[in-house]
């Protein structure tokens, strides 16, 4: 008898411990924050690499009391929703955010996608947040759009440029899937190699996304000899095959992306092979990673079995979400207010050393800070791992 | 010239393999398996998780792809085509299905194996190189020449065994095989089962040369229908003819064509809609089915 009156007390005591926190957090009011992108088919790693940052840092968040802005602590929920890399599943999910009263999103992740969405964005009151490089998103009159990445236009010709004088490059081919994105950042990486005064040994040669043996696709481009390889907005799913291909044909040149890379997937597909291979990254470098993007790779480990290096750049977003809407709390349902907080907003970068901002950039590119400010990472990959090759900052 | 045949038979190889077990199961079942593709992924990410995650040799990985997904084709068919042939006489209902299973197969794989792309380190190392006039991995050649062992001990099998001779009066003539005492609920899931554990052997044998991911499936499968297309749908030779020519086109377009753009996919389908105009059948497939 005792020991059940023990057990019900225990019972009890433990029922109220547990729920303590989560009566703490039911007294905050909930933030949402929407996340629009590719999370299933071969691009799904751009996407999930998203979500997962966003599911990450609001748990975190959360955890510690939620986020006060204003007067009122707020606990981050996100609001998921896959588009397949199709445009019209984009439009869908935009409106399905405007339904849920949701002004912040996250995404699209591709180019076609960011363009479809942005009619729905700006009668909806929605700033998004695509990992798109359309320059029309984000220049005047569009206002509703911020780039939360460096654009190929911006990594490329610095990459270029250094190959060029450091290593001698001369002949650049490009290499593309056959869709808008790649096709696009083909078409801009050969202005720029030319503004550079390289010589585009080979320019047209595109695969589809699903193949699955890149050697007939990469024979007529090797042939060409180029010094740089570049495989235009590749996929992190084709990088290694490509990568593999073009080294087993005997190519022993330069190979760079403008895209983000996962190193562990490079190591799987392509081995000592992808040696050398120069790909943008992300802000999780040793020399400039603090110690709290080191406990968000540990969080999104322990949450998800894996880490993502695409997360590196993807963790930036709902910070900059969050941080904002703090500098100017009237902005949690106006967006017209975000806007106006973005030319003077400067808070603390927790996720790098040192006194480094988060602060909106891209007057040089666009006329208007409509893009996030994270660091150009520029890496090679060595050893199973990435590298850095150089760091450098977009205004 | 010779680089273009050589990857023309090392594609057209892969491609057979996989679209053998697709027509294997039309023939005996009258099924389109739209998850045929997905269970080719299941395959490859079985082998991943065997040698990579597990440490074990390619060997075994293959084994275990084989063996698992045969199970995931016995199980498929008794638990949801059987029933749903049983019931249904109309062929849209078991299209439905095969859709429905692709689309769980995704989830599954999703949820069990991750977003990533995966890949096995090369089992050999290596190129052949023939004077700048072929140049192929040798891991390439060894896979073909898998592949083509395996086409070779599939019709073995197929002709000689009992089993095999059971399924091919099967797809032959459904009740004259019954009449003659084919037991054909047993013989429709050993059918089904080979189909999926081919798909699985494909699966697993390609992961160490293209790796695997989540949405190689759906694009999987559409090349597999367009193999069996070519070649007639239900025929074996016809399956394996589809692939070798498919996997030939492929190569010489993406090499002769590739000053033009990616305009090679778009000549094959614009010349398989030709041919399906003439000959509606495929190669070797009957008019009447």
């Amino acid at each position: 008898m005792h020991k059940r009156t023990f057990l019900k007390f225990s019972a009890l005591a433990a029922a109220t411990v547990l729920s303590m926190p989560l009566m703490a957090h039911a007294e905050n009011a909930t933030l949402k924050i929407g996340f629009v992108g590719v999370t299933s088919g071969p691009a799904a790693a751009w996407g999930i690499s998203n979500q997962r940052s966003m599911e990450t840092r609001a748990a975190w968040l959360n955890e510690l009391g939620g986020v006060k802005i204003g007067d009122k602590t707020y606990n981050i929920q996100i609001v998921p929703f896959d588009d397949q890399k199709d445009p019209k599943r984009a439009i869908a999910g935009m409106e399905k955010m405007a339904q849920d009263g949701v002004h912040y999103v996250v995404g699209p992740n591709v180019d076609d996608g960011a363009a479809a969405v942005r009619p729905v964005a700006e009668q909806n009151g929605i700033m998004y947040f695509p990992y798109a490089f359309p320059k029309e998103l984000f220049t005047a009159p569009a206002s509703n759009a911020i780039l939360g990445m460096v654009a190929n236009y911006q990594s490329g010709p610095a990459i270029y440029k250094y190959l060029k004088e450091n290593k001698g490059v001369k002949k650049v081919a490009f290499v593309a899937a056959n869709e808008s994105d790649p096709l696009s950042q083909r078409e801009s990486g050969i202005a720029a190699a030319q503004a550079l005064d390289l010589e585009v040994v080979s320019g047209n040669v595109t695969y589809q996304v699903d193949t699955t043996d890149f050697t007939p696709v990469l024979l007529p481009v090797i042939q060409a000899s180029p010094d740089l390889l570049v495989l235009s907005g590749v996929s992190p799913a084709n990088a290694p095959q490509l990568i593999r291909s073009a080294r087993e044909l005997g190519y022993t040149g330069f190979i760079s992306t403008e895209t983000g890379q996962d190193a562990t997937v490079l190591q799987e597909g392509a081995g000592e092979l992808a040696e050398g291979f120069i790909s943008v990254g992300g802000a999780s470098t040793p020399e400039l990673a603090s110690d709290t993007m080191k406990e968000f790779v540990d969080r999104y480990t322990k949450m998800f079995g894996e880490y993502n290096d695409e997360s590196n750049t993807k963790v930036y977003a709902l910070e900059y979400i969050i941080e904002t809407l703090k500098a100017n709390p009237a902005a949690i349902d106006n967006v017209e207010e975000y806007k106006k907080t973005m030319d003077t907003f400067e808070a603390a970068n927790p996720f790098m050393k040192g006194d480094a901002k988060l602060k909106y950039v891209g007057m040089t590119s666009f006329g208007q800070k409509r893009q996030v400010s994270v660091p150009l990472v520029v890496n090679e990959f060595k050893g199973g791992k990435f590298e850095t090759l150089f760091v450098g900052q977009v205004d | 010239m010779e680089q273009i045949i050589a990857n023309g038979l090392y594609l057209g190889a892969q491609y057979a393999l996989i679209a053998l077990g697709l027509t294997l199961i039309f023939s005996l079942m009258n099924v389109l398996n739209f998850a045929h593709g997905q269970m080719y992924v299941f395959g490859g990410f079985v082998t991943y998780t065997v040698v990579v995650q597990l440490g074990l040799p390619f060997i075994v990985g293959l084994f275990a792809s084989a063996i698992v997904l045969a199970i995931m084709g016995a199980a498929i068919e008794k638990f949801l085509f059987a029933p749903v042939i049983r019931r249904s006489k109309r062929d849209e209902s078991t299209m439905l299905l095969a859709a429905g299973i692709a689309f769980f197969l995704d989830a599954v794989i999703l949820l069990a194996f991750g977003e990533k792309q995966r890949g096995v380190p090369k089992i050999v190392n290596g190129v052949f190189n023939w004077d700048m006039r072929i140049i192929m991995p040798y891991d390439r050649i060894l896979i073909g020449v898998l592949a083509i062992l395996l086409i070779v001990v599939f019709i073995g099998f197929m002709n000689y065994s009992r089993t095999g001779r059971a399924m091919r009066a099967l797809a032959q003539d459904k009740m004259a095989a019954q009449l003659m005492g084919v037991n054909v609920a047993r013989y429709s899931m050993i059918g089904f089962a080979l189909g999926a554990m081919l798909a699985g052997l494909v699966g697993g044998l390609l992961v160490t040369i293209t790796g695997v991911n989540l949405g190689m499936g759906g694009p999987t499968s559409v090349k597999a229908f367009l193999m069996i297309m070519i070649g007639g749908a239900g025929v074996i030779s016809g399956a394996i003819a589809g692939g070798f020519i498919l996997g030939m086109m492929e190569s010489v377009g993406l090499t002769v064509l590739s000053a033009y753009g990616d305009i090679t996919y778009l000549v094959i389908f614009a010349t398989l809609m030709v041919f399906l105009a003439v000959r509606p059948q495929g190669l070797m497939g009957k008019p009447w089915g």
